[in-house]
């Protein structure tokens, strides 16, 4: 047993509403540059639909992820080593920049200098990848909330898995958001892809990130992913992904997506893992096993010869302790509502999905039924093959019985609850029913409909006496690359030596999270420093985000 | 042996090795960042499916035939039996195939940097410098290599080229071998003294770090955070648009 640790996140889909912030929010921290313009780290995918980049599920066409050979061993699914290399020069399976979207802006200068005449003047959209006016049609979520229609759904890759169902039928059937960001794969196939290296899995938290000094641009990593969460810089030439927010985790706050959640749907803790189990669990030979496989390998931090295990791994007491905290770990072993996203790409995902009920509760209120009773709810389940088949082929590679499960459980819990807010007594056999007990059941709803702050997010913050380099200079490995966010100098924003983000920074914001006043980080005699949007939360007024003010007026009398 | 041929065959050589051997080991100090092959893939892909791989393996066989020429004595071939003539027959068959190869593609790559927009605007003037250079050589060494072959009655640089070559490396450069070569062949040489010298300058750059590592080390690599503190990020070097 090799005990590591490993940062998680639990998305609940019945809270999400698609709007959006999560992937705004992101891309505001981390991809507002040039060079990936057309990069979301955090997008949010209208299913069914296309997906961002469309089509990406189709492993046959985009050939991402793994494939378990005939004598059991794991391969990547675009070939092996031999044959990668000898694809290099060209590689055969890489999206084209259409397949995610050419990005665009609008002329808005033309706005201000047209000359004055009878039509108001518009600002035309300009493709920012050859600068030539464009016609926009695609984005990253162009089909949002079924927008195209049957049209486009119909080249939705898990829709064609489908059993032969009435195509038509889905567009009033049912819609959800999938809400994605990189997996932090426990066995990353972007990472193996690499010829490189530079693809690296964090010992201490398991962090998947790209050193963006190693990387060559071979670009072979973005097949390697199945979820398409490696993108290419096309300025810098470099591969570039979701980094969890590590500056933002190390010190114990939630990621930049999950923070501004507006459904507050986002969990993120530690799971104990047995780092030797992971070969063998992903390459068991039933794709409909791998999600019982990668459940088999975390390790219940409670058990004392765990918690034995991973103190002689390193692993600090408070991480273990969070461990035990983790809600991650509550919604994936202990409730077992939360299952992986396509297990059967075998990278061992570790951002899973609490499946939405909502599609369900939609049909039973549209047609006029009891959406929170609870023989309704565990019938329509029964009687809604769409939902459920569709749910596996995206969670539990296509078989139907752990979907079943998890939605009996949430309809369980809604039923349950809905007799105590009326206040009614509490009814067991409801929990009985989907296989729990009423107090498990509330416990569950805590977690998941009052979704405290402290409950969603057990994030212990990184020790400095694991790794020499934190604080600066560990941020300044990954932010300070040019064209990153953090450059400046004397000849413009990519000129000069790096001006690190500041962890200190981050620290003052945790605390400032915490606080209950305002309190404000402004220190005449500092020297300028850059801000970061990745370390503003709103608050106050941080030293170098605003000019300084004309005459300082004593409060109350501004304005 | 005047002059010129001391500059020529000695100092523009020694200065182009200095350069190459100096360049990398800076730009590995100061910017690995920029140390890319900068791919223009995502914005183009159908054609740079034909050409960059012709043009990969084009130059690698070239590569290749050069360290064999200018490296091996012939001595030495012809101690393990192989004829001057077999020798000869192999390397201009070998030589004309990949010749080929390495022509069409560079062909197709630079058309498609200049004819495709997007692979255009991302081409830099360090870019345009590097292909003239490269095409330079390339053609200089193609047309010698036809007209002396094909045309002629054949030249044997490997009784003073490689000989030169080999010199350089002991410290004690034999210029003198170098009078009779002709023009074209020297102009080969010292156009590729001068990308040589450029090299760790442009995007040719990611030569030097063929993945070879990839055939060896486990798939998923682990690391602990960073202990190393970071270093300047910014390149000096133009290659970037
Ligand atoms: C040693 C192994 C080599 C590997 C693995 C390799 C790989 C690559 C790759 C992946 C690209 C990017 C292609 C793209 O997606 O746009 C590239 C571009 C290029 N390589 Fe290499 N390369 C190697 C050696 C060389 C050598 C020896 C040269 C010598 C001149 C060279 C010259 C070029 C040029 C000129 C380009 C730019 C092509 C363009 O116009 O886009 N490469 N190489
Ligand atoms: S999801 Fe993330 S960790 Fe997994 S293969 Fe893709 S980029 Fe790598
Ligand atoms: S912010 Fe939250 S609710 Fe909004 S789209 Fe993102 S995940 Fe969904």
């Amino acid at each position: 047993m090799r005990v590591m640790a490993q940062m998680a996140m639990v998305m609940n889909l019945d809270k999400c509403i698609g709007c959006h912030t999560c992937s705004v929010t992101c891309k505001q921290a981390w991809t507002n540059r040039p060079g990936v313009e057309y990069v979301w780290f955090n997008n949010v995918e209208t299913r069914p639909g296309q997906g961002y980049p469309r089509t990406y599920q189709d492993q046959r066409e985009w050939q991402g992820g793994w494939v378990r050979t005939r004598t059991g061993r794991l391969k990547l699914r675009s070939g092996g080593r031999i044959k990668r290399m000898l694809s290099i020069f060209a590689n055969p399976k890489l999206p084209k920049i259409q397949d995610y979207y050419e990005p665009w802006t609008y002329e808005y200068e033309h706005l201000l200098t047209a000359p004055a005449g009878e039509h108001t003047p518009v600002a035309q959209p300009t493709s920012l990848i050859t600068g030539e006016p464009t016609k926009i049609s695609w984005s990253a979520n162009w089909d949002d909330s079924l927008a195209g229609g049957n049209e486009l759904i119909a080249s939705d890759p898990i829709l064609a898995r489908v059993s032969g169902q009435v195509k038509q039928e889905f567009e009033t059937a049912f819609m959800f958001f999938l809400p994605r960001i990189c997996e932090h794969c426990l066995n990353p196939s972007c990472a193996a892809a690499c010829p490189s290296g530079a693809i690296y899995k964090r010992a201490e938290d398991g962090i998947v990130l790209v050193d963006q000094d190693n990387c060559r641009g071979w670009r072979m990593c973005i097949t390697g992913c199945p979820y398409k969460k490696i993108y290419f810089n096309h300025r810098t030439g470099k591969a570039e992904k979701c980094t969890f927010c590590f500056p933002r985790v190390e010190i114990g706050m939630p990621t930049v997506c999950s923070e501004t959640c507006v459904g507050r749907l986002r969990y993120i803790g530690l799971m104990l893992y047995d780092a030797d189990a992971v070969g063998r669990a992903a390459a068991v030979k039933d794709e409909t096993d791998l999600y019982e496989a990668q459940r088999s390998v975390f390790l219940d931090p409670r058990d004392p010869e765990v918690i034995r295990a991973a103190q002689a791994a390193g692993i600090p007491d408070d991480w273990i302790e969070a461990a035990q905290r983790s809600p991650v770990w509550d919604l994936i072993m202990k409730y077992e509502v939360a299952l992986p996203l396509h297990p059967e790409y075998r990278t061992m995902p570790m951002v899973w999905y609490i499946p939405p009920l909502s599609p369900v509760v939609d049909v039973l209120r549209d047609t006029g039924h009891d959406g929170e009773d609870v023989d309704n709810l565990f019938g329509a389940i029964d009687a809604l093959r769409i939902p459920v088949e569709y749910l596996a082929e995206l969670f539990t590679a296509g078989d139907p019985a752990p979907v079943h499960a998890v939605l009996r459980k949430l309809a369980a819990m809604r039923s349950y609850q809905r007799r105590i807010n009326l206040g009614e007594t509490p009814d067991e056999s409801i929990a009985t029913a989907a296989g729990m007990t009423g107090p498990q059941i509330e416990d569950m709803y805590r977690l998941l409909a009052i979704a405290k702050y402290e409950d969603r997010y057990v994030i212990p913050a990184a020790h400095a006496e694991t790794a020499a380099g934190l604080e600066e200079l560990a941020t300044g490995c990954s932010l300070d690359y040019e064209g990153g966010p953090g450059m400046g100098g004397p000849f413009g924003e990519a000129s000069g030596r790096i001006a690190p983000v500041a962890v200190e920074s981050f620290h003052v914001l945790a605390e400032r999270q915490r606080a209950d006043q305002h309190a404000e980080v402004t220190d005449p005699d500092a020297p300028p420093r850059r801000v970061n949007l990745l370390n503003w939360d709103g608050r106050g007024r941080p030293a170098g985000l605003f000019p300084p003010r004309q005459e300082e007026q004593p409060p109350g009398e501004q304005r | 042996m005047n002059t010129w041929d001391i500059l020529l065959w000695v100092v523009v050589p020694y200065v182009s090795i200095a350069v190459l051997v100096l360049g990398t080991i800076y730009r590995r100090r100061y910017d690995k960042f920029g140390w890319t092959t900068r791919s223009s893939q995502l914005y183009e892909s159908d054609i740079l499916r034909w050409g960059s791989p012709m043009f990969h393996v084009g130059i690698l066989l070239v590569l290749i035939g050069h360290v064999g020429g200018l490296l091996v004595p012939k001595s030495w071939t012809q101690a393990v039996g192989i004829s001057d003539h077999a020798y000869h027959v192999v390397a201009v068959g070998m030589g004309s195939a990949a010749g080929f190869l390495l022509l069409v593609g560079m062909a197709i790559l630079i058309l498609r940097r200049r004819l495709v927009g997007p692979v255009f605007s991302a081409t830099t003037r360090n870019d345009k410098a590097m292909y003239l250079i490269l095409a330079v050589v390339i053609l200089l060494g193609l047309w010698t290599t036809v007209r002396v072959n094909a045309v002629g009655p054949g030249y044997d640089y490997r009784e003073t080229v490689s000989v030169w070559f080999r010199s350089l490396f002991r410290l004690d450069p034999q210029v003198e071998l170098m009078a009779g070569v002709p023009l074209g062949l020297q102009l080969h040489i010292v156009t590729a003294f001068v990308l040589i010298a450029v090299w760790p300058f442009t995007r040719l750059i990611h030569a030097f770090s063929m993945p070879i590592g990839y055939f060896t080390r486990p798939y998923v690599v682990y690391r602990s955070r960073d202990p190393q503190p970071a270093r300047t990020r910014t390149s000096a070097w133009g290659d970037r648009p």
